[in-house]
């Protein structure tokens, strides 16, 4: 799962093509204009490079940290069907990670560097997974809305231009459907259930609305990058195309469970065909995302332990004159 | 049949795959290199599957539903051996206990194979098949970690050390041994153990670690009988904690 990469909104203006060669540089964007795939070795803008590391790498960290509070209840999941249904899930946002990591070190930066970025905060990850999943309802939430959500922006940056990066996502996409599956099955067991378990589904509905709403990014308006990543194909959508999307597909279905989306201006204006909304406190997102959310600091205190315990089986492992060993059994 | 004989065999086999299944997940998102949270997990998958597929045998033979058996007992009626039960450690003492916990579980499913108990012997063939890549992970890795650096030699040992009478444990013999055998049904505890030592050995010699010495060797005991470490009375109370919330809803 993931959210949409996150640009500061105050970083400084680029001067995105100083220093190009202008007829490369015409050259690329015209190979992108034709549709063509930008592999590792082809020639393509510093700025190109560096935006597209910034966005694999942050959908990298967001696997990873993203499996924290999903994995939280693979050890308290009710039953063996659901214990082993969430267990594959999360193994398989593990599996992301890894091959994202793999997708942004064809540009240039490796796996460790990334991770340390992680670790001393350096690198952002998708904002909803600073929020806890306070019930078992809660993973089932995320499992359902915030993977639906993450099909509809790695859909559409499948499509982008860079090779390495749409074929992960086609895999990915392929995974998280499944994911998408057996979320809305908890989520339905749950609104169809006991008064209990209604209950509890519908005030895990009612925390994770505000991240939801946020998990597409701010409005396109306020981001500065936005116009030439979309030229060069490194940002398919735009924020508030996909959350719209995203309303378009959800709001129904979870109405049609008898849930209450805790939103009373949330409609479907008959004029625009669009989706009104309670515009979302964009000053809380960007707190969480600068460091101020509930799990912040716990979701990089234990990525930093897993990192610093692990250590020494990295180390054992590029000894250099341990060689391969092939396994015997 | 010996029906009561069969049943504490399946619940000593369910209940170890159950409880290391859930102990192998826990390395979820943890993992020293992402690879190995992905093989921990798979294994974790594996194992609980097959605690499944066992604890179904046990409802064919009159016991209750998988889920209300797996979920709601409380640690003193649980018949898993205590080293599974530890907890995960560090990696060096997960990866020993993998090692030592999965030779045992290969060559019992092996030698299930042939059980005149004819519903065990039929998931005895499936699961065998699923153990043999559990057990080619554990050598790799064993004798990559055994011959990697100073601090990994030493971890390993250490954890070899302070696994080694707990791994004796898993053989603790049952009330039924005799009938087992007589029945062809399970060769028993002790004839796992003999090939569980041969199997093991060479590997240990390739990781240049050594068994603890044969005068220090005391297994732990007790697993089998429901006396059982603090540890997991916490750990059934946790994968219990939601399912236990309305055990009659359908979650």
């Amino acid at each position: 799962m993931y959210g949409n990469a996150y640009i500061d909104p105050n970083e400084k203006p680029l001067s995105i093509l100083d220093g190009e060669d202008p007829i490369k540089l015409a050259e690329f964007e015209a190979r992108i204009d034709r549709g063509e795939k930008i592999e590792p070795k082809d020639w393509m803008p510093k700025e190109y490079r560096k935006q597209l590391i910034r966005m694999i790498e942050q959908h990298a960290h967001s696997e990873i940290i993203g499996a924290l509070p999903e994995g939280t209840w693979i050890t308290r999941a009710p039953g063996f069907k659901r214990k082993l249904a969430l267990m594959a899930k999360v193994q398989d946002e593990v599996g992301h990670a890894q091959l994202l990591y793999s997708a942004a070190e064809t540009l240039g930066k490796s796996r460790e560097a990334m991770i340390n970025d992680l670790i001393t905060g350096k690198s952002k990850y998708s904002n909803v997974f600073n929020y806890p999943a306070l019930t078992w309802a809660d993973s089932c939430i995320i499992a359902w809305l915030i993977d639906a959500g993450a099909i509809i922006n790695q859909v559409a940056n499948s499509k982008g231009s860079y090779g390495p990066y749409g074929r992960a996502l086609e895999r990915i996409c392929v995974e998280e459907s499944f994911h998408l599956k057996y979320g809305h099955h908890n989520v339905v067991t749950l609104a169809t259930g006991t008064p209990f378990q209604r209950q509890m589904v519908q005030e895990a509905l009612t925390r994770w609305w505000p991240p939801i709403m946020h998990f597409f990014g701010p409005s396109d308006k306020i981001s500065n990058h936005t116009t030439i990543l979309m030229r060069w194909k490194v940002k398919m959508a735009s924020n508030d195309d996909m959350r719209q999307q995203f309303l378009n597909m959800y709001v129904p279905k979870i109405w049609d469970l008898g849930l209450v989306v805790p939103d009373v201006n949330l409609k479907l204006n008959e004029a625009t065909g669009l989706w009104d909304y309670t515009e979302p406190d964009w000053d809380e997102f960007k707190r969480v995302i600068n460091g101020g959310g509930p799990c912040n600091a716990e979701r990089l205190a234990v990525r930093r332990n897993a990192e610093e315990k692990g250590r020494w089986v990295r180390k054992a492992l590029l000894q250099k004159d341990s060689s391969y060993v092939t396994p015997l059994a | 049949m010996n029906t009561i004989a069969i049943k504490e065999l399946l619940y000593k086999m369910a209940d170890d795959l159950l409880i290391m299944g859930h102990r192998n997940s826990e390395w979820t998102g943890l993992g020293p290199v992402i690879e190995e949270d992905i093989a921990f997990s798979s294994m974790a998958q594996d194992k609980i599957g097959q605690a499944g597929a066992l604890f179904e045998i046990l409802h064919q033979l009159g016991e209750n539903e998988p889920d209300t058996v797996a979920f709601m007992r409380d640690a003193n009626k649980m018949h898993c051996s205590q080293f599974v039960e530890l907890p995960n450690g560090e990696y060096d003492f997960s990866m020993i206990r993998h090692f030592l916990y999965d030779h045992a579980d290969q060559l019992r499913f092996e030698m299930l194979v042939n059980s005149s108990f004819e519903p065990l012997a039929q998931v005895a063939k499936k699961i065998k098949g699923e153990l043999k890549y559990h057990v080619f992970h554990a050598n790799t890795w064993v004798v990559k970690l055994g011959n990697g650096t100073e601090e990994s030699k030493a971890r390993m040992q250490t954890a070899l050390n302070e696994s080694w009478n707990y791994a004796l444990g898993m053989f603790e013999t049952g009330d039924f041994e005799k009938e087992l055998q007589s029945e062809n049904i399970f060769e028993g505890e002790e004839a796992l153990k003999t090939r569980w030592m041969a199997n093991i050995t060479p590997f240990i010699e390739k990781a240049n670690l050594k068994v603890p010495d044969q005068s220090t060797w005391a297994p732990i005991l007790g697993g089998r009988k429901g006396y059982h470490t603090e540890y997991l009375q916490q750990l059934v109370e946790e994968m219990g904690e939601v399912f236990r919330l309305d055990p009659t809803a359908q979650w």
